[in-house]
């Protein structure tokens, strides 16, 4: 992992992180301990600027990686784009978060993650399922509630699984995922399987108390377990600055003594570096470690956002500037040669995989009114 | 006249115990906090201190004697200025004022000090007094008639075990049969349980499969729902289930619902299991029956069992079943004993009540603690000439309400008892299925014992109001039977 073009700032908060705990050498600190003055807090400056900091250098991606992460964060973003089509004309119900802005987050942690880890997250959880691969289609039907559904029509946009993915939730309570993927990941140490648990949260979730409980447990016991925060600088409506004491959310494992990092997740490169070496971390016996993603949701909180709290601007500026997919887009045509006509085709496939997704879920038909009654217990 | 050193109690609940050593001899000197005796009972050791000056006279109990009861003499201390003469005057008219407190390390959350006098006060007060009742009646009942026990092949042994070790020998014979067992909760291992359940399971098992957590409930409830999850057997010890309440959301909406949220997909194999209900003297806080609650719940399967024979059994099938399960149990039962059989693999069926007394003239329903006061009463009314059906519940979801219906057919009345508060109690829940299903049947309203609705209160005749009582139980017969 280089460490050239990070910032001193950032580079040594890092190591402190990586080193705490261990004898022998400690990282360089660039912040004298004496009283600070009036710094301006990572709070006071525009939520955009934050997302340019990284602790991990975007490692190079082949070709393949790049055409790779493309695809598969557009198939995030068009699918999404058409939950909230299909939402708008009432085919959908109920709450429904997009992940759209934020789709470099799991497509990079689930480049480096291994058959049978798992991975839990709360409710904006649409992006999870198709990046650990499950069924475009399945989850669609989920949406409009029909039996085709993954959960058979019962569990909405905000509850899914799939054991054959290790996807583990879709949990509908923020901070609730937390001790369960932290559970996910006692069941590894206990079964010594050498898997390892991913568990997402939220910016908002990184102050529910049971978030710190879990915390406090996965280092006591050093459970197999990444958490990584998606920090998208709004819990609904309210800016991180305006609803934690601390807004470096990297750093909420401190008084655990687990290492956090800050990553730039619009960025899949370096979602994947950073998620690589979190990845060997948790593997290797070390505990837990945290990574916060430093993202951006395009769209509001759920369909029925006032989109008041946050300006137009703001919101144009993060997808002119920093977009995830455009970023991929450039190097496909730049460095790996791609042609307009190549990335068009690439969009063309990811559409026609979506519109199938929309169509089965338009026309699957509702549960049978029996599935009311089923799944409650299950059989002795 | 010299002072009585009494048996103390080493915690609310404890009704007698081993005097295992005393640590002076007659004529010894002794200043207050000298440690002049040792105590033990199933749950823990304890030194007893001195709390006078003075020599001791006269040593009442020999080390090494069992089941001393709390508030015997057990030695004479004579104070300074008072000689043989005054021992010997000393015939009937002894002055006792418990010169003696618990030092040792009470098993419970709440301190002990204190609590002998009222232990006695209650044990005198009356055959359907509260502290005296189960134990004795209950052995009573065996001699008259044992309890039907149709899960049990005929001829098989029964041993004597509390309620305590018949819970702990459940744990140990699963954990021995499915590696994916595994218990955790505050206190559960180096500790032995702080009750005592647990006791002996971290040496068997080693820290890998019993682990002691942090105070930590909503966080190891909801980790313990994510290792079940991943298909691990996770047996979860709530210190009490009052503490539990800080999980509710991890029990609710985790573990009850997934496998619904999930089309079926994963379940939650799962026992959330602890003391429930009020204990003795431990206040609003601590004393609560969480029945109501938890059998409100669709996906949860709930268990709340009186005898130890229920307890092993369905603790059993509790740990084997692939659903969550919350498991009531009640401190005060822990330490009573009852026959359970001697068989290999005991396990009883979940969701089946059982007729613990049969009878013709009405129907008393209850669960847990309950029955001690509905067994109670049902002797008593037996004296009377009123002759009761007494149903064990043990399982509240999914209710055996068969069983109830067809015993209300035959007597026409009914009488639920529970320690919960009344409104939208398990006993509301009985007479509106009754109503809907039973009502040409029923000759009289259904009528609900209940705990009074109010917060449980500390001082000993409050919390004595508070609670159903064996009186309550024979007042709501009679006026079900319209007897006098």
């Amino acid at each position: 992992m280089a460490e050239a073009n990070t910032s001193s700032r950032t580079r040594s908060r890092r190591s402190n992180a990586q080193n705490r705990g261990k004898s022998g050498s400690r990282g360089p600190r660039k912040t004298p301990e004496k009283p600070r003055q009036a710094a301006p807090k990572a709070a006071d400056k525009p939520a955009t600027e934050t997302a340019e900091k990284s602790a991990f250098d975007p490692i190079v991606f082949s070709r393949d990686e790049d055409l790779k992460a493309y695809r598969e964060m557009l198939l995030i973003r068009r699918f999404e784009e058409k939950a909230g089509q299909l939402y708008g004309m009432g085919l959908i119900g109920g709450f429904c978060h997009l992940y759209i802005g934020q789709e470099a987050v799991v497509v990079g942690v689930q480049f480096a993650l291994k058959q049978g880890d798992q991975v839990t997250t709360t409710y904006r959880d649409h992006g999870h399922m198709l990046a650990t691969g499950m069924e475009p289609r399945g989850v669609m039907a989920e949406l409009t509630g029909r039996r085709g559904g993954y959960s058979k029509g019962k569990g909405g946009s905000m509850h899914m699984f799939s054991r054959e993915k290790n996807f583990y939730g879709g949990h509908g309570i923020v901070g609730a995922s937390v001790p369960l993927g932290t559970g996910l990941a006692f069941a590894n140490q206990y079964r010594d399987n050498g898997a390892i648990s991913v568990t997402y949260f939220g910016d908002g979730a990184a102050n529910q108390g049971q978030v710190y409980e879990s915390f406090n447990m996965a280092k006591l016991w050093d459970l197999p377990v990444v958490y990584v925060i998606e920090n998208n600088q709004y819990g609904m409506g309210t800016s991180v600055a305006r609803a934690s004491a601390t807004t470096e959310l990297c750093k909420r494992g401190q008084s655990f003594d687990i290492p956090g990092h800050q990553v730039d997740g619009m960025d899949v490169r370096a979602v994947k570096a950073a998620a690589d070496f979190a990845a060997e971390h948790a593997r290797s016996g070390k505990g837990p470690i945290i990574l916060e993603m430093l993202t951006y949701r395009y769209r509001g909180h759920s369909m029925s956002d006032p989109a008041k709290y946050r300006s137009k601007e703001e919101v144009q500026k993060m997808r002119t500037e920093h977009d995830a997919i455009e970023q991929v887009k450039q190097r496909l045509l730049g460095e790996h040669k791609l042609s307009e006509d190549e990335v068009k085709e690439i969009d063309k496939e990811v559409r026609a995989i979506v519109n199938d997704a929309a169509e089965f879920a338009q026309n699957d038909p509702e549960p049978d009114p029996s599935e009311l009654w089923t799944d409650i217990y299950v059989e002795a | 006249m010299p002072t009585e050193i009494l048996m103390p109690a080493l915690s609310p609940t404890m009704e007698e115990g081993k005097l295992a050593k005393w640590t002076v001899k007659e004529g010894d000197e002794v200043a207050a906090g000298d440690v002049i005796a040792e105590i033990e009972t199933d749950k823990a050791t304890m030194e007893v201190e001195a709390v006078d000056e003075g020599t001791i006279a006269k040593i009442l109990i020999g080390e090494g004697t069992d089941a001393v009861k709390v508030n015997t003499p057990i030695a004479l201390l004579l104070m300074e200025g008072e000689d043989e003469a005054d021992l010997r005057e000393a015939g009937g008219a002894r002055k006792s004022n418990g010169a003696a407190h618990p030092n040792g390390d009470a098993a419970e959350a709440a301190p002990a000090q204190g609590e002998a006098k009222a232990a006695s006060e209650e044990s005198e007060s009356g055959k359907l007094g509260r502290a005296d009742g189960p134990v004795s009646v209950l052995v009573a009942m065996d001699k008259a008639e044992p309890p039907e026990e149709p899960e049990v092949p005929e001829g098989t042994e029964f041993v004597e075990q509390t309620v305590r070790e018949a819970l702990r020998d459940a744990m140990a014979e699963e954990m021995r049969r499915d590696g994916e067992v595994f218990v955790m909760g505050e206190e559960v291992a180096e500790y032995q349980g702080a009750y005592k359940v647990t006791q002996g399971l971290l040496a068997e098992f080693g820290a890998r499969r019993v682990i002691d957590t942090p105070i930590t409930e909503h966080g190891f409830a909801g980790l313990g729902v994510g290792a079940a999850f991943a298909g691990l057997r996770p047996v979860v010890e709530f210190m009490t289930w009052n503490f539990g309440m800080q999980a509710m959301d991890q029990i609710i909406n985790s573990a009850a619902k997934t496998l619904y949220m999930a089309g079926g997909q994963m379940g939650c194999p799962i026992v959330f299991r602890g003391p429930n209900g009020a204990a003795a003297r431990v206040a609003a806080q601590h004393s609560q029956d969480f029945a109501a609650w938890y059998s409100h719940v669709p996906g949860l399967k709930v268990i709340q069992p009186h005898t130890a024979a229920d307890a092993k059994g369905l603790l059993k099938a509790a740990i084997r079943d692939p659903n969550p399960v919350i498991f009531l149990e009640n401190e005060i039962l822990y330490g009573q004993t009852f026959p359970v059989p001697e068989l290999d693999d005991f396990v009883l069926p979940i969701g089946k009540a059982k007729i613990a007394r049969k009878g013709g003239d009405a129907t008393i329903v209850s669960f847990g603690i309950g029955m001690t006061h509905a067994l109670q009463a049902a002797e008593a009314l037996a004296e009377e000439g009123i002759d009761c059906e007494v149903i064990d519940l043990r399982t509240l979801r999914p209710m055996d309400m068969d069983t109830v219906i067809a015993s209300v057919k035959k007597t026409n009345r009914c009488v639920t008892v529970e320690e919960g508060w009344p409104q939208s109690s398990v006993g509301s829940f009985i007479a509106a299925e009754l109503m809907a299903k039973a009502f040409d049947w029923l000759d009289a309203p259904v009528l609900s014992v209940t705990g009074k609705d109010v917060p449980m209160p500390y001082a000993a005749n409050l919390e004595k109001l508070a609670l159903p009582s064996a009186k309550d139980v024979v007042a709501a017969v009679k006026a079900v039977s319209y007897a006098d």
